[in-house]
């Protein structure tokens, strides 16, 4: 079906929410990654049959989810508590749905309406029978994700009846083009992926160049560790980024765009191809969109899983056919990106923020979020947290209001340690910043970057020394090899890091780990090379004493270095029984029948067999 | 070339290619077109084959071989029918576009396509992209003269610059990329049987008196036999005492048995020589003369650039700078020529011929010249060369345009020998590897000769990739390697003619262009058997 | 046109230039080891780095990629630049494998010269890890030794974007990145001309002509500045000659090949010169044998005359032909030509224009 104009539009929109409407009973059933994990699958298929033969039910998954993978579709963002089933019109949320659940759903809500209350999320004595009751539901704003687990990623029509595509026609029919970058300028909206660059001022620039050739480039290389905020988009929602790059393609009179998709994502791919494919049936992309005139043609882009993909650069040069890697600026990416040609380059997240402001406007959008970083960011929150999921809450909320209000505090009661914010290239945020509004601008003054999103949240049982040489070995290994500071100064860094881990650090490495760091963030070429350092800079300031006690007393308070630690038998407990020296692989262990029994340390793995067989409790770690 | 290597790779939107394949001819000028393609050139590729430059053609027109004559017409045809042509320089800077015009008339993109074997979409496709373009120069090689209607084809390719007034501009102009280092030197320095140095004919009213005058002796007015010409007169008598510089035309002439023949029937053959050539073999004498690197003097390149070459060493025996040899024959026939060095005879070459009236090696190895070498015309002292030709005038005065009819090939494939042979150069290698096949790696990487096949005619033969075949033409028979795809069209082969063994040139037409008198090296009928 | 100043020179430059090119515009070095002239810069070596104060803010950062504006006082050589090269240079020693004495590029080595004027004769980083991989010398003529290389990528600039060839790459990544062919393939594998181009952008010897193991470039008496004498591009090059022997080839910025060499002008342009195979005496051909013998040169040179003379008095100068070869300089053809038409007395001469 081809829709030849804006009215054929409306017309569409009216049908698709008279066919939804005319189900009794829609039951939704998550296939993000945790649900998938938990079984959603055998659920969705249980469901399925069982109400097969009934009339206007539907049961809405995907059935061909692969199950391995990162994948978030319609993530309805509890994941802890999967696998997650939603029955509309009812609104009830159901929690750690099992397979025999299934027939009381069926036979109780389904037909009846009624609401299996056991099924319903629990905390202490609270009940929450619908997803808004939940708080970690509740206290979300969702803009980017407000689609996300409420249509199926697969039909353009849902998303049609969901109002899709209105702000397209909106900007066509209504708007010229320089109306909407300016409208997006004025709205404030900084590129989600990392730095927060202004994006009207990226669209403004672009539609000054005298180039008329322009691409618009989607930066779907999700690479941080833990992050995956964008993937959740691209299946959940994947009609939002393609209206979002629609606009900016008609914003900067570009006719082609490329979504660039991380190595990992391949539902991603195949959600956000089929989407396409159904936008071009219904002429919302190819040439003469809607009968206007207007050219639009997408293409989608699979990454090397290269983590340096993400920098700008590096990922026109990857859609290039060439090797990722960073080239110097200038010139800018808005003069000579892909192809040399202006390019107007965002993240999926950024794009996605656009229907909405050209809908609402530019000052509906600033009433949200703070002054300098207007609308919402999405965070997935992963880690020593009860709530781990996907999240999206307006700029300038605190940290304390992420971890405990909507993650639920840490997770088996722990102490908070800190939060590492913006991945690998990020920093460590710790108790002193739990109070302060995040935004683009304060994450920057904490020695951190917002990045795309990912928080991962640390209890006591954290190394901070261990966590930066985990950082350290990433960058590393990911580093594409073209600048010395970041090729060479990494290496010598996570070296370094390896030995203070290692129980051989000495105090001079501090300065030389120090220099080495302030080097790399001042002379590496990309800005993926200069904040490589970032965690080692952040963890130093905060946490210098954890070094100073791996160094000098050889000691790791987290227990997690192996080589900071020791096995110690308690003699006291200790009744001689000789199962550890029995097993020990080593011979370490000695002492005679029913005395106490002693571990020689220089002969010592530290396998931990010995721990594992006493049945006293008499052996542990020092 | 009417202009330089830097401005055609460097200005230019468009690049036309006809029967060039520099990257393995002239792989330094190849290297500045991928350059130049790179930086968002387009390129069109007019070639037979499937040269590694056609992959990143805007437009490759796989012609059949022998047929550029046809194919420049019909882009004249569409220049004229779509109105491209550049009204303003024909009118001021041309005569006789009439003529032209009635020429083309009848060449329709249907009917060329036809002749050529090419989409007819693609000609015009070719003809709007070169015309529309603001700078496009035509570069050619001996895709287009080695035919025996190669002075038709290189006129052609005139013609259509001049009706779009692509000439006498940076980034423009008709461009043959020379073959040999300094084969435009040699034209330039006379050794031509009707022109004196710088072009400067024998039978022009007060040009034979001038270089008597100089020379201080009587000259014949007659004007001579070209060099492929000259052999058939060895076999008759009429010439009968040969001497040969450098050159080793039993290895890179045509038709080898003939020339074998001739070189037998001379009286007496003496040649200056490096190496104990195929050609020097069949000798009297051998007067071991000097290389490049053992002697000064200059080059002049393809683009008319005159620059130094300069002595390296000596090397041990008893060799001779060859000019020495000369003017000590010179003195030896009676003519008393004195020795000069190699700048005073630059310096006299400056005094008898205008267009180098301003060249000198201390000019060249000023600081005023800086290494960057004199383009001729250079016509005083002063003057700073010309970079390009034809600059607001042209140098005969109009730009005259000289209608060609397509003729085809004199030799045509048929029943017994139905394949059509093109021959060339790879880029290991320099012509007989006189010189390239001392260095023994360069033999490692590239070290024998080897015939392209399409897969279509291989299959129909019972051919595979790699085997040794046979290849027979009407005057010879070698062997070489098969090498089986699609480069060449089905019914056409290519070989290189480096190689001694399998040297396509023992099957080479010697029929001569009627006009320039150059063999028809690119179209040969053969069969191909295996073995 | 901008106005600024470099080291307080007062520097006046067209708008876009960078601060590189308007320092050497003026003859101020700023070190370099990864710039290439013509291309975008690659700016990965991070040694050209220059101390810029700009509207009342100073900041640090590479000469090749930063503009000049108008008002800059530029520093090529504070405090805090050198200690910056300093660092720079530690860093790419401590990945450098030191066996100077045995390298080809010993004194024609742009790290050690820089290494050596910045004061840096050690690497301060300790127990640290250099790369160890294979040496690729599967090409004919160079080799690739990945421990010494710097990763200026250089070569890879050239091949792919001054040459056009685009055969090498970086592979791998992180630490363990190499220059080489994709897929892993060897040298040898690769679309690879052997134009040798990349070699001669090397600077260090990471890439080395196999014939550099033969001589080290401060032992060569001469360089001789020539056309090559393969096709008729005219490429200049440079013929460096060691006890009167040719050992070497380089390209250099001529008009038309802009330091630019093929294999051929590279690698098959001196081999031939003192070869074996060289005729080195004057022959003549013993009618009865068949046999050419050894002659003086006035044997020989009387032979060819008199038999000249005799068909010319016999058969009048048009029964002889002269040709020249169009491999020769000028000044060779030219008194070939002359020879000819006075000698002679003919104009059967030609060249091999035609063939």
């Amino acid at each position: 079906m081809r829709l030849d104009n804006v009215e054929a539009l409306a017309k569409c929109r009216e049908q698709a929410r008279a066919s939804i409407d005319a189900y009794t009973c829609r039951i939704l059933v998550c296939s993000g990654n945790g649900c998938m994990a938990s079984g959603a699958q055998k659920i969705y298929d249980e469901l399925s049959r069982l109400t097969e033969g009934l009339n206007q039910v539907s049961v809405e998954m995907q059935k061909d989810v692969p199950h391995i993978g990162t994948l978030k579709t319609g993530c309805q963002g509890l994941c802890e508590y999967g696998p997650l089933v939603r029955v509309e019109p009812y609104d009830y949320q159901y929690v750690k749905v099992q397979v025999e659940d299934c027939a009381e759903l069926v036979e109780e809500t389904v037909k009846n309406g009624r609401p299996v209350e056991r099924l319903f999320h629990r905390d202490g004595d609270a009940v929450y029978e619908h997803p808004m009751d939940i708080p970690f539901l509740s206290k979300q704003t969702r803009i980017v994700l407000e689609n996300c687990g409420n249509i199926d990623a697969e039909s353009i029509d849902e998303y049609i009846a969901a109002g899709g595509f209105s702000a397209f026609a909106k900007a066509i029919t209504e708007m010229t083009c320089e109306e909407v970058v300016e409208e997006i300028d004025k709205s404030g909206l900084r590129g989600r992926g990392g730095g927060g660059f202004p994006a009207g001022t990226k669209w403004k620039q672009v539609l000054r160049q005298k180039e008329k050739e322009r691409y618009v480039v989607c930066n779907g290389d999700e690479g941080d560790p833990g992050a995956f905020m964008d993937g959740s988009v691209m299946e959940g929602d994947p009609y939002k980024l393609i209206e979002g790059m629609m606009i900016a393609g008609y914003a900067v009179a570009a006719e082609n765009g490329y979504i660039y998709v991380r190595a990992e994502y391949p539902l991603s791919v195949k959600r956000l191809k089929h989407a396409i494919a159904q936008c071009e049936e219904y002429g919302l992309l190819g040439d003469n969109i809607l009968g206007t005139g207007i050219n639009f043609h997408l293409h989608i882009n699979r990454g090397a899983g290269a983590f340096v993909c993400g920098e700008g650069s590096a990922l026109t040069a990857s859609i290039e056919g060439n090797r990722g890697m960073p080239r110097v600026k200038p010139p800018r990416t808005v003069e000579q990106g892909l192809w040399a040609k202006p390019t107007v380059l965002n993240n999926v997240e950024t794009y996605a923020n656009v229907p909405k402001i050209i809908l609402q406007g530019a000052d509906w959008f600033r009433t949200i979020g703070t002054e300098g970083s207007p609308g919402t960011k999405t965070f997935s929150i992963t880690g020593a947290i009860a709530n781990t999921g996907l999240i999206e809450v307006p700029m300038g909320s605190t940290l304390r209001e992420i971890i405990y209000d909507i993650g639920g505090g840490l997770k088996n009661g722990a102490t908070f340690k800190g939060v590492q914010i913006g991945g690998p290239s990020g920093g460590c945020l710790v108790e002193e910043h739990l109070d302060q509004p995040l935004d683009f601008d304060s994450v920057k003054k904490f020695n951190a970057i917002m990045g795309s999103g990912g928080l991962v949240v640390m209890d006591d049982n954290t190394c901070m020394v261990e966590v930066a040489r985990f950082f350290m070995g990433f960058t590393q290994r990911e580093s594409c090899g073209k600048c010395g500071p970041c090729r060479i100064g990494t290496k010598r860094m996570l070296e370094i890091l390896e030995k203070i881990v290692a129980g051989n650090g000495e105090m001079e490495d501090l300065d030389t780990l120090e220099e080495t760091a302030k080097f790399i963030r001042e002379r590496s070429l990309c800005g993926l090379g200069k904040s490589a350092p970032l965690p080692v800079i952040s963890t130093l300031k905060t946490f210098r004493d954890e070094y100073i006690e791996h160094i000098v007393d050889k000691k790791c308070r987290a227990h997690v270095c192996k080589a900071m630690q020791a096995y110690v038998i308690d003699p006291e407990k200790c009744k001689g029984c000789t199962k550890c020296a029995r097993n020990c692989p080593v011979s370490a262990i000695s002492g005679n029948k029913k005395e106490a029994h002693t571990i020689d340390t220089t002969k010592c793995i530290k396998c931990g067999t010995c721990l594992e067989n006493c049945s006293f409790g008499a052996i542990y770690v020092q | 070339m009417t202009n330089t290597i830097y401005d055609i790779t460097r200005e230019s939107d468009v690049i036309m290619l006809v029967g060039s394949n520099p990257e393995h001819a002239h792989p330094v000028i190849g290297m500045q077109v991928r350059q130049a393609v790179a930086r968002g050139a387009k390129l069109i590729v007019v070639d037979p084959r499937d040269i590694d430059l056609a992959s990143k053609a805007t437009v490759h027109l796989k012609l059949k071989p022998g047929t550029n004559v046809a194919f420049a017409n019909g882009m004249m045809n569409i220049f004229i029918e779509e109105d491209l042509i550049d009204h303003k320089f024909i009118e001021e800077r041309t005569e006789n576009f009439e003529a032209m015009k009635e020429m083309v008339k009848d060449y329709t993109p249907e009917k060329v396509a036809q002749i050529c074997n090419i989409d007819p979409e693609e000609l015009r496709k070719a003809a709007r992209l070169y015309a529309t373009a603001d700078k496009a120069p035509i570069m050619y090689c001996l895709g287009v003269t080695e035919h025996h209607t190669g002075t038709e084809g290189v006129m052609s390719l005139s013609n259509m610059a001049m009706m779009v007034g692509k000439i006498g501009r940076p980034g423009c102009g008709v461009n043959p990329i020379r073959g040999q280092n300094n084969v435009q030197g040699a034209c330039d320095m006379g050794a031509s049987p009707n022109q004196f140095s710088g072009y400067q004919n024998i039978d022009k009213p007060g040009v034979l008196e001038k270089f008597e005058k100089a020379w201080g002796v009587e000259l014949n007015p007659n004007i001579g036999t070209k060099a492929t010409d000259c052999f058939p007169k060895m076999l008759t008598g009429e010439i009968k005492g040969l001497f040969i510089f450098g050159e080793d035309p039993v290895r890179t002439d045509p038709n080898t048995h003939h020339v074998i023949e001739c070189l037998k029937a001379v009286d007496f053959f003496v040649i200056d020589e490096l190496f104990m050539t195929e050609t020097a073999k069949y000798a009297d004498v051998i007067l071991p003369g000097r290389s490049y690197a053992e002697k000064e003097g200059t080059f002049s390149n393809t683009e008319r650039r005159v620059q130094r070459v300069r002595k390296a060493v000596e090397i041990a025996g008893d060799t001779k700078p060859d000019t020495w040899i000369f003017t000590e024959i010179m003195n030896r026939m009676g003519y008393p020529q004195p020795h000069l060095t190699p700048a005073e005879i630059m310096d006299e070459i400056a005094s008898v011929t205008p267009s180098f009236a301003g060249i000198s090696h201390a000019r060249l190895d000023s600081e005023e010249v800086n290494g960057q070498g004199l383009q001729w015309p250079c016509t005083s002292k002063d003057h700073p060369g010309t970079p390009i030709m034809h600059v607001g005038k042209f140098a005969r005065g109009l730009g005259y345009f000289r209608p060609a009819a397509y003729v085809p090939s004199m030799e045509q494939p048929d029943d017994e020998y139905p394949l059509i042979m093109m021959t060339g150069r790879i880029l290991e290698h320099y012509n007989a590897c006189a010189m390239t096949g001392r260095t023994e790696e360069i033999n490692e990487i590239a070290g024998s000769s080897f015939i392209e096949i399409n897969k279509a005619d291989a299959d129909k033969l019972g051919i595979e990739n790699g085997e040794m075949v046979q290849i027979t033409s009407r005057r010879g028979t070698i062997q070489a390697r098969a090498e089986v795809a699609y480069k060449t069209n089905p019914g056409q082969c290519w070989m290189p003619f480096n190689f001694l063994e399998g040297n396509p040139n023992w099957l080479c037409s010697d029929a001569l262009d009627s006009i320039s008198r150059t063999p028809e090296y690119k179209v040969c009928a053969i069969k191909v058997e295996k073995l | 046109m901008i106005h600024l100043t470099i080291d307080g020179i007062a520097v006046e430059v067209e708008e876009g230039t960078t601060i590189l090119n308007a320092a050497r515009k003026y003859g101020i070095e700023i070190p370099t080891l990864c710039y290439l002239e013509g291309i975008l810069p690659d700016g990965s070596c991070r040694l050209c780095v220059v101390e810029v104060v700009s509207r009342g803010r100073a900041k640090i950062d590479t000469a090749c990629t930063l503009r000049c504006s108008e008002g800059d006082e530029v520093f090529t050589m504070s405090e805090k630049v050198v200690e910056s090269r300093r660092n720079s240079l530690d860093l790419l020693l401590s990945d450098h494998r030191l066996h100077c004495f045995s390298c080809e590029a010993n004194g024609d080595c742009k790290l050690q010269d820089y290494c050596v004027e910045y004061g840096v004769e050690k690497t301060s980083y300790k127990n640290m890890e250099v790369r160890e991989c294979e040496i690729d010398d599967t090409n004919k003529f160079f080799s690739y030794d990945p421990s010494i290389c710097i990763l200026c990528h250089r070569c890879v600039n050239t091949c792919n974007e001054i040459v056009g060839r685009g055969s090498i790459g970086t592979m791998n990544r992180g630490f363990q990145s190499i220059i080489g062919a994709p897929g892993g393939k060897k040298w040898i594998d690769s679309t690879c001309e052997s134009c040798g181009n990349c070699v001669q952008a090397c600077p260090t010897g990471a890439l080395s002509m196999k014939r550099r193991k033969k001589y080290r470039a401060f032992q060569a008496d001469k360089k001789v500045r020539t056309t090559c004498p393969h096709c008729a591009t005219g490429c200049q090059m440079d013929l460096i000659v060691k006890d009167n022997k040719i050992v070497d080839c380089v390209g250099a910025d001529g008009p038309s090949n802009h330091g630019l060499l093929c294999v051929k002008g590279r690698s098959g342009s001196f081999d031939f010169v003192d070869h074996k195979d060289r005729i080195r005496h004057p022959l003549i051909k013993n009618k009865e044998t068949g046999e050419f013998e050894q002659a003086t040169w006035d044997e020989a040179l009387d032979l060819v005359a008199s038999k000249f003379t005799e068909i010319k008095n016999n058969y009048g100068g048009e029964a002889l032909a002269g040709f020249a070869c169009s491999r020769s300089t000028n000044e060779d053809i030219y008194m070939l030509q002359k020879m000819v038409r006075t000698a002679f007395h003919s104009n059967n001469t030609d060249n091999c224009a035609r063939v």
